[in-house]
C-alpha cells in the first residue's frame, strides 16, 4: 500500500476515535493499527478488559466453554447451570452438526438443558437443585455418556461449590460430570471460557482415561484432529481429506464428538489444531504428560490446504507423504475448475473481516486463491499470539482492530468502503442497511462446510452470491442524485 | 468425486453423498456407540406413557423451555421509545446474546450496550462500569434516553442503581437532567415478558411520576413483547386511526425492527415519542394487549385515575371484537363501518375454508398471552386443541385458559399445561397425537422427531423470513393467520397424496 493510503487510514482511525470521550479514545487507541510491512506484530493490544457502554461484539466465557468447546460433544448432557437465558440464546445457534444419534435418547447437541433457577435457588444456593437436575437427567437420559455443568453468572456469586457435587454424583452414577466454571463475567471475553473449557476436559475426561484400553487398534497414523467444531460440517470437509492421505483420525474434538474421542486423547501420535486459541490449551498439555507432538494447519482454500497436508505428510512416513499428494492432485483440478468459475467474478474485491478464533488470519489466503483481498481485519478475543500468527497473512496497510466495537465496525466500513464484510449476527444486519454485501463468518450464514477442498467450493460460491447479488445495485433509487463519497462522520452527525 | 465445481453441494446435499456415508460409518468405529438395540429400546420408551408420567413430574431439570429472561423483555421495550439506548447493568454476554435473539427473529440489527462487569466488579461493585458505561453511551451513541435494565451479576450482588446513577451524574458522564430509566430485571424471576412490562413500567415512573394528570381523550396501548411487532402496530395504528381514536403505542419497535436498505444505518428510528410518553399520564385510558406483559404499568396507570384494560393478544373473531367494543366504550366512538365489513371478509373467508379447518386437532405452545388468542381462534376454526403450553404461564393463566375451553364445544379434549417446558410437551403429542403443532420455530422439533407439522406463528422465528412484518392482530390479521393453518394443512395434504396421485386434487 502507498504511503499516503496509509496515511488516510491512520486519518480513518483518528477520526474515529475521536467520536470517544478522550480517556476511552486513549485506550481504543492501543487496540487498532494499520499494519506496517515487517512488523512482528499487529500493533494492537489484546485480551484486555472491554470498554464499558461502547457495544463490545463479544461474548462470555459461558459463550466459550458452552458455546464452543462442551456444547458439540454429542453423548454427553450439558446443563445450563443458572437462569434460563443464557442456555435459551445459545440454543441451536452454532450449527455444530453431529452425526448419526437420536435427539433425546442418545444425542443432545440441539437441546437446551438447564437447572432454570429461580429466586430460592439464589438464596438457598443451587447446589441442592444440581443434584437433583443430574438425578432427572439421569432418568430422563439414561444412555448419556457423562454430564458437563456450564456455570452461568450466579453460580460462582452465591458460593455454590459445583465441584463437590459433580465429584459425588459421578461416583454415583459412574460417568463423568464435569463441573465448568464459565460464569460470564470471568476473563474478558470468550477466550477464558476455552481455556477453562480444556482445563476441565484435561481434568475430569482425559487424563482420567489415560489408563483405559484404547478403543482402537493403535498404530503409527493415530492422530487427533482438534480445534473445529464442525460448523456447517467443516469437521467432516477436514477429516475425509486427513482420512483419504492415511491417516486414523481417532479422536475429532469437539465438533461431533463422543466422550470416547475425548477419551482417546492420551492415545494419539499426533494433534493436528484448527482453531489454536480456543484449543491450545490441551495442545499444550497433551504434549507436556504425554509427550504428543502438535501441529498447526489450515484448510481454508486451496494453496493453504495442500499447504497443509504437507506440512502435515512432513511429520509421518513416505506412505502417509504419497497420500497427501495423492490427495492434492485429486482434488486440485475440481478446486481449478471452482477459482477458474469465481475468480472472474469475485478478482480485486476487498474484504473486511472482523470474526474470533482463528478466522480473522486463516481464511486470507482462501480470499487470495478467488483473487480477493483482505484490507482490514480484527478479533473479537484474541491474545498476543495471534496478532503474532496474523502478520504471516496480513498485507502492507492492513487496518487490524481488536475487540472493535460497532461503532467503530460502522465507521471503518464506510472509509474503507471494502465490497464484502463479514462478522457476525449482530453485525450483519445494519452493514447490510450501509449497502455492503455481508457474509456471516461465525454460523457460515447457515451454509457451510467451508473446510477442505469440498468446502472451499461452498466458499466461493457463498462470497460470489453475497458479493455479485443484484440487490446491492438497487440500494438508491434512481432520483435520487450522486452522493458525493462521505468521510467517516462523527456520531453526532450521523444520529441526525 | 463428492463435490464439483459445475454442482456445488453444500451441508445439505454434500454429507448424503456415499463418499460421507463411509466417513461417518467409519467415524463412528470410534464413538463407542450404544447398540442398535439399547438406542431402539429408549426410543422407544420416550413415546410411552410410562415416561410421560416420569417427564410431567420432574421439579428441578428444565429441558428445551419456552421462555426467555427478563432483560431480554426490558431491551425489546427500551428500544420501543424514541432515540432510548438499551443498556444493560451486567456481564457483556447477557448483551451480546439479546442482540444475536432479536437480530435473528426481525433479520434487524439491535442495538443495545452493557457495562462489561468482570471478576473485579462482581467483587467491588459495578458502580465504575456503570458511570462509564454511561459517559461512553452517552458521548458515542447520542441517545436522547438511556434505559438500564439489570442482568444476574448486578441483581446478585444487589448493586444499588439509583445511587449509582447519581453519582455518575455527579462525575459529569451525562448532564444532570439526562432521563435515566431504570427497570430491574433479575433473570432468576418471571420471564421476558416480566421484564417487559418492568421496563415500561420504569418509562412511565421516569415520565408520569410527580405529574398532575390533566385528563384528555386519548387511549395509551401497550402491545406486550411481541414477535410481529412490526405487523401488528402498525395494523393497530391503523385500525385507530379508523376509529378516529388518538392513542399513544407505548413502546412502538415497528419502525425500529423495520428500517430500510438505502445507504444509511439508522441506530435510532421511530419508537414512541418522549413527549408523547410524557403527555400519556393524560390519557383517559391505558389498555394492555397482553396481560401478562403488562399488569405492572396497568396497576400505575390505574393509580394515576385511568381506566385500565387488558387482553390476552387479541386475534381472531371474537377476541378483536371485544377490543374494537372497548375501545368504543372507552372513546366513546361508534365501531367504523371500515372495520366491520373487514369483520365481514375474515367470516366470509373462514366460511369459504371451513371445511379443511373443521376437527383438525393442534397443540399450542407460547407465551400465556399468545396460547390462550390462538386456542380462543382455533376453536372459532372449528379445530379442537388438545395441549395448551406454556412454560412462563402460572397458575392463574391456566384457570383463565380453562374458562375459555368451557365456553365451546371444540375445547372439551384440550388440558392446560402451566410451567411445562417443551420435552414435556413431546411426551404429550407422543401419547396423545395432533394434528399439527402451532407455536415458535423450537417446535420443529416436534416435527423432525413426531412427524408432527409446526405451524410457526409466535417468537422466535429464527427458520423463516419476514413473518413479523404482517400481521396478526385484528380481523385481517386474523386472516393471515388462517391462511398459514391451511396453507400447512393443504401443503400436506398434497404431500401425503402425490405419492399415488389419488386425492392429488387441482382444486381444494
Amino acid at each position: 500500500m502507498d504511503a499516503e493510503a496509509k496515511e488516510s487510514r491512520k486519518q480513518l482511525v483518528a477520526d474515529v476515535l475521536s467520536g470517544y470521550p478522550e480517556k476511552t479514545a486513549k485506550k481504543r487507541g492501543k487496540h487498532i493499527n494499520v499494519y506496517e510491512d515487517g512488523d512482528s506484530d499487529c500493533g494492537v493490544k489484546s485480551n484486555i478488559k472491554s470498554i464499558p457502554g461502547v457495544m463490545t461484539v463479544r461474548g462470555c466465557a459461558y459463550a466459550g466453554a458452552k458455546g464452543v468447546v462442551w456444547g458439540p460433544i454429542k453423548d454427553m448432557v450439558h446443563i445450563s447451570h443458572g437462569p434460563v437465558g443464557c442456555g435459551q440464546y445459545s440454543w441451536g445457534q452454532r450449527r455444530n452438526y453431529v452425526s448419526g444419534g437420536k435427539m433425546g435418547v442418545n444425542s443432545w447437541v440441539v437441546m437446551q438443558i438447564t437447572s432454570d433457577f429461580q429466586e430460592k435457588d439464589i438464596v438457598f444456593g443451587g447446589d441442592k437443585k444440581l443434584d437433583k437436575v443430574i438425578n432427572e437427567v439421569e432418568e430422563m437420559f439414561p444412555l448419556n455418556r457423562g454430564i458437563s455443568v456450564m456455570s452461568e453468572c450466579p453460580v460462582g456469586l452465591i458460593g455454590d461449590d459445583i465441584e463437590a457435587v459433580a465429584k459425588r454424583k459421578s461416583k454415583e452414577i459412574g460417568k463423568p460430570v464435569a463441573p465448568v466454571r464459565c460464569e460470564g463475567f470471568r476473563g474478558v471475553s470468550q477466550s477464558l471460557g476455552h481455556h477453562v473449557a480444556n482445563d476441565v476436559m484435561r481434568d475430569w475426561l482425559v487424563d482420567p482415561a489415560a489408563g483405559k484400553t484404547p478403543n482402537f487398534e493403535p498404530g503409527p497414523y493415530d492422530v487427533l484432529l482438534i480445534g473445529d467444531y464442525n460448523i456447517g460440517g467443516d469437521g467432516w470437509a477436514s477429516r475425509m481429506l486427513l482420512e483419504e492421505m492415511g491417516l486414523n483420525i481417532v479422536g475429532q474434538w469437539s465438533g461431533d464428538a463422543s466422550v470416547a474421542e475425548i477419551e482417546n486423547g492420551s492415545k494419539a501420535k499426533m494433534v493436528l489444531i484448527h482453531c489454536y486459541r480456543s484449543m491450545n490449551y490441551i495442545c499444550r498439555h497433551l504434549e507436556e504428560k504425554y509427550g504428543i507432538p502438535w501441529l498447526e494447519f489450515n484448510f481454508f482454500g486451496p494453496t493453504r490446504i495442500a499447504m497443509s497436508l504437507r506440512a502435515i505428510a512432513e511429520k509421518f512416513d513416505d506412505k502417509i507423504k504419497e497420500g497427501a499428494e495423492r490427495v492434492i492432485a485429486k482434488y486440485q483440478p475440481m478446486a481449478d475448475a471452482v477459482v477458474a468459475k469465481y475468480k472472474p467474478r469475485l478478482e480485486g474485491k476487498k474484504a473486511m473481516l472482523y470474526v474470533g478464533g482463528l478466522r480473522p488470519r486463516h481464511v486470507s489466503d482462501a480470499y487470495a486463491d478467488l483473487g480477493m483481498e483482505v484490507t482490514a481485519t480484527g478479533y473479537e478475543f484474541a491474545h498476543a499470539d495471534d496478532y503474532q500468527r496474523t502478520t504471516h497473512y496480513i498485507k502492507d496497510g492492513t487496518l487490524v482492530y481488536d475487540d472493535a466495537s460497532e461503532y467503530e465496525l460502522e465507521r471503518f466500513a464506510q472509509g474503507i468502503k471494502p465490497d464484502l464484510v463479514c462478522s457476525g449476527i449482530k453485525e450483519k444486519y445494519g452493514t447490510q442497511k450501509l449497502g455492503f454485501p455481508f457474509r456471516q463468518l461465525h454460523s457460515w450464514d447457515y451454509s457451510g462446510p467451508y473446510h477442505g477442498y469440498d468446502g472451499f467450493a461452498v466458499f466461493a460460491r457463498d462470497m460470489d452470491l453475497a458479493v455479485n447479488n443484484p440487490v446491492w445495485k438497487m440500494i438508491k433509487a434512481p432520483w435520487k442524485p450522486a452522493e458525493p463519497a462521505e468521510p467517516a462522520k462523527p456520531a453526532e452527525e450521523a444520529a441526525e | 468425486m463428492q463435490q464439483s465445481a459445475d454442482d456445488i453441494k453444500d451441508h445439505a446435499r454434500l454429507f448424503k453423498t456415499p463418499e460421507y456415508q463411509k466417513l461417518f460409518e467409519n467415524k463412528s468405529k470410534f464413538e463407542c456407540p450404544h447398540t442398535k438395540e439399547e438406542v431402539e429400546k429408549q426410543s422407544e420408551y420416550i413415546d410411552s406413557w410410562e415416561y410421560r408420567e416420569k417427564n410431567l413430574a420432574r421439579t428441578a431439570l428444565t429441558i428445551n423451555p419456552a421462555k426467555a429472561c427478563q432483560p431480554l423483555g426490558a431491551l425489546f421495550a427500551a428500544v420501543g421509545f424514541e432515540k432510548t439506548l438499551a443498556f444493560n447493568h451486567g456481564s457483556q454476554g447477557c448483551t451480546a446474546y439479546f442482540r444475536s435473539h432479536l437480530a435473528r427473529h426481525f433479520k434487524e440489527p439491535c442495538a443495545a450496550v452493557s457495562t462489561s462487569m468482570t471478576e473485579d466488579a462482581a467483587v467491588f461493585g459495578g458502580m465504575n462500569n456503570l458511570i462509564d458505561g454511561l459517559a461512553n453511551a452517552y458521548t458515542v451513541y447520542k441517545p436522547e434516553v438511556i434505559a438500564v435494565s439489570t442482568t444476574c451479576i448486578a441483581e446478585v450482588i444487589g448493586d444499588d442503581l439509583a445511587a449509582f446513577i447519581q453519582n455518575a451524574r455527579a462525575k459529569g458522564s451525562v448532564p444532570e437532567d439526562f432521563p435515566i430509566v431504570t427497570a430491574h430485571t433479575p433473570s432468576f424471576v418471571g420471564s421476558h415478558i416480566v421484564g417487559y412490562d418492568a421496563m415500561v413500567k420504569g418509562m412511565l415512573t421516569m415520565f408520569w411520576e410527580g405529574k398532575e394528570r390533566v385528563p384528555n381523550e386519548k387511549i395509551n396501548i401497550i402491545p406486550g413483547f411481541d414477535g410481529y411487532a412490526v405487523g401488528n402496530n402498525r395494523e393497530l395504528k391503523r385500525m385507530l386511526g379508523e376509529f378516529g381514536i388518538e392513542a399513544t403505542i407505548l413502546s412502538d419497535v415497528s419502525d425500529v425492527f423495520d428500517t430500510p436498505t438505502d445507504g444509511h444505518y439508522r441506530m435510532f428510528e421511530g419508537g414512541t415519542p418522549i413527549a408523547a410518553v410524557k403527555d400519556a399520564v393524560n390519557a383517559k385510558a391505558t389498555i394492555g394487549m397482553q396481560k401478562y406483559c403488562s399488569d405492572k404499568c396497568l396497576e400505575f396507570a390505574a393509580s394515576k385515575g385511568q381506566q385500565v384494560a387488558s387482553f390476552h393478544y387479541p386475534l381472531g373473531v371474537g377476541a378483536t371484537d371485544e377490543f374494537l367494543m372497548k375501545l368504543s366504550e372507552i372513546s366513546g366512538k361508534p365501531i367504523p363501518a371500515s372495520l366491520e365489513k373487514e369483520r365481514g371478509r375474515l367470516i366470509d373467508a373462514m366460511a369459504d375454508s371451513s371445511a379443511w379447518l373443521h376437527g383438525k386437532t393442534y397443540a399450542i405452545f407460547g407465551d400465556p398471552d399468545f396460547v390462550y388468542a390462538m386456542a380462543r381462534f382455533v376453536m372459532e376454526l372449528g379445530g379442537e386443541p388438545i395441549h395448551l403450553v406454556s412454560t412462563n404461564g402460572g397458575k392463574e393463566w391456566a384457570k383463565g385458559v380453562e374458562e375459555l375451553l368451557k365456553t365451546s364445544p371444540y375445547g372439551a379434549k384440550a388440558k392446560v399445561w402451566p410451567g411445562k417446558d417443551l420435552w414435556a410437551m413431546r411426551s404429550l403429542l407422543a401419547t396423545e397425537r395432533t394434528d399439527y403443532v402451532i407455536g415458535s420455530t423450537y417446535g420443529k422439533l416436534f416435527e423432525k422427531d413426531l412427524g408432527i407439522p409446526i405451524i410457526r406463528l409466535t417468537f422466535p422465528i429464527f427458520d423463516r423470513h419476514h413473518h413479523h412484518r404482517f400481521p396478526v392482530w385484528g380481523y385481517t390479521g386474523a386472516i393471515r393467520v388462517m391462511v398459514t393453518i391451511l396453507d400447512k394443512i393443504l401443503d400436506k395434504l398434497d404431500a401425503d397424496t402425490m405419492e399415488s396421485g389419488i386425492s392429488f386434487d387441482m382444486v381444494r
